[in-house]
């Protein structure tokens, strides 16, 4: 019982983290509709800066977020307006297929820059234990984790609903023509919507390269959390990732207790299945595209 | 008529491939009036808002705005100078509510500063608007979403206000109404441009009227002394204008 206990609390905890890799995904999905296969990769990008800038250059940790923020704002801005923009309204597929060609490039780079090897950005947290009790162990970490990616869905669904950049990002979701005449420029909009989507997921890397470490192809594994996460809570719902992640951390966590860790992974997807039947748009469902 | 002209098109001509969608076209649209552009669907009205608004580049021909060549110009750079466009099918942003949508008309930031008057004249406009505006546009009836998108672009104070086909689709006594309306807007200054299908409406609430058929201005002349009859003919294109 005390570890059913433990691995409900650990998969809401877990879930957070999940949510703060995939709002990101979403975020791009539900403004121009474009699955960003990219998104993993950019996150796992952003993690090797603030690994090597924490280690080489600055030697914080929060620091080195600042600057990658900054460093991945301007990547992915540059590669939305130069590279996806110009397809953008040739479909959906050619402008996937650009990010395609993005996540294999960066993927690539990171190999020859720096091997296949494992990695993870030290955390100060993580042999701290905030509750420790017969029942159940939080660990810093995993508290944090939770907090900060809480905080940062709610700060983006502040951003998308209260300030006149998130009703540009919007208006242009809405419909071009009607964001145009009210003098958006809609092609703006999505280049500062991917950098801040990326930024989003620079967050997502730092925590997931304290927690579970990564390499340079780790960027596409953590894209299938986004998608599980952002199917279970409904393509472009911000606050529904959150519900996503958490259904996905404690279905992994769950599955592990009752049928061994081996099927945890399996278990979760057999939820996103079992959820994509009931609820084909996913739980939390409120921006409709045209 | 020509030196007052707010707006001016001059031998505007865009194609679309081989498709020559607007040709040689010459319109005035003189400060303070009601000037409607009449034509049947694939006239080529759509492409000319559009081009007048820099959504789509001329092949040749100006757009002169206040004395300003505005051709080809983004189309933000062209709202921010006075020109404002309440578009056909009145697009609304389904999933914003009614004040947010009105807000949205003042997005640029020199617009921003009057906003809160502005919100005020429009609900005076349209009262309806002030009973929902917390809803989300997505429930309005037809006839109130073509009141948002009329109301939405006079949020941006312009000079002159495009309506493209405010009457598609609605009741008579709705169409009336608005119509009503934009004479009411007319009368504080602005300049209308009235974008229809509907040819007597169109004669009767306007002072100057365009015929565009296939691409071309077949027929102008002030309303009061154009003939439905004759308009109506060439809209079809029953006559040698065919």
């Amino acid at each position: 019982m005390e570890l059913f206990v433990q691995s409900v609390i650990s998969g809401i905890l877990l879930g957070g983290l999940y949510a703060a890799i995939g709002v990101g995904l979403s975020l791009v999905f539900g403004i121009m509709g474009l699955t960003n296969i990219a998104h993993g990769s950019l996150m796992i990008l952003a993690s090797f800066f603030i690994m090597i800038l924490s280690q080489q250059a600055t030697g914080s940790v929060i620091l080195s977020l600042i600057l990658t923020l900054a460093i991945m704002a301007a990547i992915s801005g540059l590669a939305q307006g130069f590279l996806v923009n110009r397809v953008l309204d040739k479909g959906a597929e050619p402008a996937l297929l650009v990010t395609f060609g993005i996540a294999i490039i960066i993927q690539n780079a990171l190999q020859l820059a720096f091997g296949a090897d494992f990695k993870s950005i030290a955390s100060p947290f993580a042999s701290i234990n905030v509750v420790n009790s017969k029942w159940v162990v939080i660990t810093g970490e995993y508290l944090l984790n939770f907090i900060i990616s809480v905080a940062v869905i709610f700060a983006l669904h502040f951003i998308v609903r209260k300030t006149w950049f998130g009703r540009s990002i919007r208006a242009a979701s809405s419909s071009v023509v009607a964001a145009e005449l009210m003098g958006i420029n809609t092609k703006r909009t999505y280049v500062l919507t991917m950098s801040l989507a990326t930024m989003t997921g620079c967050i997502g890397g730092l925590l997931v390269g304290q927690t579970f470490g990564f390499y340079s192809y780790s960027g596409m594994s953590y894209l299938i959390i986004a998608f599980g996460v952002v199917v279970i809570g409904g393509m472009g719902s911000i606050v529904g990732t959150l519900l996503g992640g958490v259904i996905l951390g404690v279905a992994q966590l769950l599955g592990a207790y009752f049928f061994g860790s081996g099927v945890q992974i399996l278990i979760g997807y057999l939820t996103l299945l079992v959820i994509l039947t009931l609820r084909p748009r996913g739980l939390l469902s409120n921006m409709t595209r045209k | 008529m020509n030196d007052s002209a707010l707006l001016s098109i001059e031998g505007l001509s865009v194609s679309y491939g081989d498709f020559l969608a607007l040709h040689d076209v010459t319109m005035q649209f003189p400060k303070g009036r009601i000037i409607s552009i009449i034509g049947s669907n694939g006239a080529g009205k759509s492409t000319l808002l559009r081009t007048v608004m820099g959504v789509t580049k001329p092949t040749s021909g100006h757009v002169i705005f206040s004395n300003e060549d505005i051709t080809g110009l983004q189309t933000s750079k062209i709202v921010a100078k006075g020109l404002s466009m309440s578009p056909e099918g009145s697009y609304v942003f389904e999933d914003m509510s009614v004040h947010e949508n009105l807000m949205m008309g003042a997005y640029l930031p020199s617009h921003r500063k009057n906003m809160d008057s502005l919100l005020e004249r429009s609900y005076e406009l349209f009262p309806v608007l002030k009973e929902k505006s917390k809803q989300l546009a997505t429930f309005l009836s037809g006839g109130q979403r073509q009141m948002l998108a009329i109301a939405r672009a006079l949020m941006s104070e312009p000079k002159l206000l495009i309506c493209d086909e405010i009457s598609l689709g609605l009741a008579p006594v709705v169409i009336g109404d608005i119509y009503d309306r934009i004479l009411d807007v007319n009368d504080s200054g602005v300049t209308i441009v009235l974008v229809e299908q509907e040819v007597k409406r169109s004669l009767e609430y306007s002072d100057f009227s365009y015929v565009l058929v296939k691409g071309r201005v077949v027929m102008q002349g002030k309303a009061d002394e154009l003939d439905e009859g004759a308009v109506r003919d060439a809209y079809f294109g029953i006559n040698q204008f065919a």
